[in-house]
């Protein structure tokens, strides 16, 4: 509700400084409500060492492909990221195609960068560069731990 | 516009110089709605896989905008013959 109030706070005030142009296809509403949804998805993106935009939630994932990400996230012990569910909000499930320049959720990100999708995160699991990369977030695996209990 | 495994595959030959190109419609009803496809070029060489994706991705945009589900192997022809074995 916050954010919605200051989504409308922030358009009136941007839209106070524009002058109106005749026959606006877009009203400038919906164009504004688009740039403020890049930019919050910027923050959004820094905040958390670990964000991923999906369908459902890590508790109730709503496509295979998002329950594909999670497993792999939980296999790793990852459990502490933002998840956002794009199947909630409509301006944030074209928003973030937009922004990422990539056309399927769900989508992946590690401090502030795009990793990828289902199956460049897949690949990483596969291939041990996952392990490597949460290192570098300052995250243990969790799959170290089992590997040196099974030796 | 109904997206055809065919015009995916000509397409990935055609614009990413591929080798070899595999296109499944993973749709439950084969309805054109979801994809995956395996793509083999040079052109992967020396380029991390999120790159290799993406330009995958932008070949297909105008078809992507119709399709619901995208899966993607790529390759480069070297990878492919260690791949290709146990297949």
């Amino acid at each position: 509700m916050n954010s919605l109030i200051r989504h409308s706070a922030r358009c009136l005030r941007s839209v106070v400084f524009v002058a109106k142009p005749a026959n606006v296809a877009v009203p400038g509403r919906l164009l504004c409500e688009a740039a403020d949804t890049q930019k919050d998805l910027g923050e959004m993106v820094k905040k958390d060492k670990v964000v991923v935009f999906m369908k459902g939630t890590p508790a109730q994932p709503m496509c295979g492909f998002s329950n594909a990400v999670v497993q792999i996230l939980r296999m790793h012990g990852v459990d502490n990221y933002a998840a956002y569910n794009v199947l909630e909000d409509q301006e944030l499930r074209q928003g973030v195609k937009l922004f990422s320049n990539w056309p399927t959720i769900p989508q992946v990100y590690f401090n502030g960068e795009f990793v990828g999708g289902c199956d460049i995160l897949l690949q990483m699991h596969q291939n041990g560069d996952l392990v490597d990369e949460l290192k570098k977030l300052g995250i243990h695996s969790a799959l170290l731990d089992s590997e040196k209990e099974s030796k | 516009m109904a997206v055809t495994s065919e015009h995916i595959r000509q397409k990935l030959v055609h614009e990413l110089a591929a080798v070899h190109v595999e296109v499944e419609d993973t749709s439950p009803n084969r309805c054109a709605a979801s994809f995956k496809v395996v793509v083999v070029s040079s052109q992967f060489e020396g380029k991390p896989l999120l790159q290799r994706h993406r330009m995958v991705n932008s070949c297909l945009s105008e078809e992507m905008k119709h399709i619901h589900a995208f899966e993607q192997k790529t390759l480069t022809p070297q990878q492919w013959e260690q791949h290709k074995p146990s297949q």
